[in-house]
């Protein structure tokens, strides 16, 4: 028996998603960026707009999603990807507009820009995948690195006396009113995956009835950044990241959540 | 239909705009240029031909909306004043290096720092040494009057389509502030989606119907693509300065002396050469008009008919350098300039080239010869 006479359509039970190119993953093996970005692309392809999508990358570890996502994207200054998508979305109102950003992009450096987009109820998507670190410059503390969390600047565990907390930039944002839909989830086990890619199309549904700004955050592991294996770190994350940032729905069809 | 009006050279730059058929405007107001933000706002351009106007959260947000915007192969443009061109200018360099077209507008006041809301051109250094990082270069237009800040939007625009590249105009808060009559041109009409998809589709993020995706991003991790795109950049720039230079001779004909000057200086080194003339002085006034380009042919030309040259900018000092490089040493130059959002004065000008070219121009030149040979 050759290869050739397994590898049949009718013998497959994963595929590739359709909308992702052929180029390897920059990511490390066991990140969550990986299936984050495949959930956004099967989100995009069943919808049937991937000919209407108009991607912003961040910097960051998802700087090169360009690569991996096979739709018409722009890569963004660090942190500006939200103010990028004002004005596209502004002068194409008839397209589906996101941004995929980090902790880093979003959560530091792009603040202003990330809350001023949202607070305008720009009709986009954001994206937002948390995972604690800066995983592409090597592991630094991040906004939402967590108290006594080590990193190679803060060696010795985040003091918040002098770093301040991990900041909830989600629960921030879901309090403007501009603001329609606001979630958070995870994309480590088949369970969370299947959830944040409802909440992904959800989304997208929102950009088409023009509802407004619908921000998604994914909590995520980053196995390089804090030195553990990909399992190890993601039971790390489920014990510590999880009770710090709860999983669920925080506002939804502009009502926030009790 | 043309139409002639009395207007402040911010309002008229923001009324072509409009005219023009510029598709987004992103701003954040500013000392001495906040008229451009607020006569958009005031005329709804959106009725008037779908123009989106928007007020940013900082001109950081503003420059970054325009590359946005650009990245679609939309006509964007920002208006900032110093402090906030500077703010702009990653986002500057961003577009640079992703190739795309947008027109940043600069009306210039004193710093650095705070500094003051009084008009100034110390910017020179920033606007045609590149400014924001990596190697590159704006195209920049220097009005000297605001029917040119009026005709120099779609000038503006045209070079950065020609040839996908952020353009500066580079005013200054006498040029911005003041009024005069203004002919503005007929309303030309927004390109529809359609006709921007079959001008720009090749490059721009509009969607992929119809066609492979496209990608925009000005970052190379591979050595030999990133230079092969600062190479493609250098390109760009040269054939700029065979093709778009723009500078106008005044006076020069049989000048035995000459005044560099752009922008306001240039309207007051104007009246200068009028009062040399008729003191028997032989000025004239070499006006760069595009400051990259820069005249260097024409100046060092000038160079061989002329006995010195003054270069008088609103600054310490700097385009001085400039056409030092393009005379090549050949005639004395010196450099006169008010600082602090002061404006010379006609009469300073004259003094000035006579004291320091006429009078002593000769021997300074042979002393700072020598002592270089030493």
């Amino acid at each position: 028996m050759e290869v050739s006479d397994i590898i049949r359509p009718e013998n497959q039970v994963f595929c590739k998603t359709k909308l992702m190119t052929n180029t390897a993953l920059s990511y490390c093996p066991g990140c969550g960026h990986g299936t984050a970005h495949n959930l956004t692309m099967e989100v995009i392809d069943e919808m049937g707009i991937s000919e209407d999508v108009i991607g912003v990358a961040p910097v960051g570890c998802s700087v090169l999603a360009y690569d991996f996502m096979n739709i018409d994207m722009t890569q963004a200054a660090h942190g500006r990807a939200p103010a990028v998508a004002t004005a596209i979305s502004r002068l194409w109102p008839e397209k589906y507009v996101f941004t995929y950003q980090g902790d880093g992009d979003l959560a530091a450096i792009g603040t202003a820009e990330t809350i001023h987009a949202c607070n305008r109820g720009e009709n986009i998507v954001i994206i937002f995948v948390n995972n604690g670190i800066y995983g592409m410059t090597g592991g630094q503390m991040a906004p939402t690195t967590l108290a006594g969390m080590k990193s190679s600047t803060s060696p010795y565990g985040r003091d918040i006396e002098t770093m301040g907390s991990p900041l909830k930039i989600t629960e921030l944002i879901a309090n403007l009113p501009g603001v329609y839909y606001v979630t958070r989830h995870a994309v480590h086990t088949h369970k969370h995956a299947r959830k944040a890619k409802k909440a992904i199309q959800k989304a997208f549904e929102n950009t088409r009835l023009g509802k407004g700004l619908s921000f998604i955050e994914i909590v995520s592991n980053c196995n390089s950044g804090w030195k553990m294996g990909p399992n190890e770190s993601n039971i790390w994350m489920e014990e510590n990241m999880f009770p710090y940032f709860p999983l669920g729905d925080i506002k939804v069809d502009g009502i926030l959540k009790k | 239909m043309s139409e002639l009006k009395l207007m402040k050279g911010n309002e008229a730059l923001a009324e072509a705009a409009i005219r023009a058929g510029v598709d987004g405007y992103f701003g954040y107001p500013i000392t001495p240029q906040t008229e451009i933000i607020e006569y958009l706002m005031t005329e709804r351009p959106e009725l008037r031909t779908g123009m989106v106007v928007l007020q940013a959260e900082s001109e950081i947000a503003a420059i970054n909306m325009v590359y946005g915007a650009a990245s679609t192969g939309k006509k964007a443009m920002t208006s900032s004043s110093s402090p906030g061109i500077s703010l702009k200018l990653e986002g500057i360099s961003y577009l640079a290096g992703a190739e795309l077209p947008a027109v940043i507008v600069n009306v210039v006041r004193g710093g650095p720092g705070l500094g003051t809301i009084q008009p100034s051109q110390a910017d020179y250094f920033q606007s045609v040494k590149g400014g924001g990082h990596g190697d590159y270069k704006l195209y920049v237009l220097a009005p000297a009057s605001v029917q040119e800040m009026a005709d120099f939007v779609e000038d503006a625009f045209d070079i950065a389509f020609k040839y996908l590249a952020p353009v500066l105009i580079l005013s200054d808060g006498l040029i911005g502030q003041m009024m005069e009559k203004v002919i503005l041109k007929p309303q030309k009409p927004r390109m529809t989606n359609e006709e921007l998809i079959e001008k720009n589709g090749s490059w721009a993020t509009t969607g992929k119907k119809g066609r492979e995706r496209n990608i925009i991003t000005s970052l190379d991790l591979q050595s030999e693509k990133m230079e092969a795109r600062v190479h493609r950049l250098m390109k760009k720039y040269e054939q700029m300065e065979k093709e778009d230079l723009r500078f106008e001779k005044i006076n020069c004909d049989d000048a035995e002396y000459l005044i560099v000057a752009y922008g306001s200086s240039a309207r007051i080194s104007q009246k200068a050469v009028e009062l040399a003339r008729a003191k028997g002085i032989k000025l004239g006034l070499l006006r760069p008009i595009t400051l990259f380009p820069f005249p260097k042919q024409a100046l060092f030309e000038l160079a061989d008919q002329v006995k010195g040259i003054l270069s008088v900018e609103l600054n310490a000092g700097q385009m001085v350098e400039d056409v030092r490089l393009s005379v090549e040493f050949k005639v004395p130059v010196e450099h006169f300039g008010r600082t602090g959002g002061i404006i010379h004065t006609p009469e300073e000008i004259l003094e000035a080239l006579e004291q320091k070219i006429i009078k002593n121009g000769s021997i300074r030149h042979h002393k700072t010869r020598k002592s270089s040979i030493l």
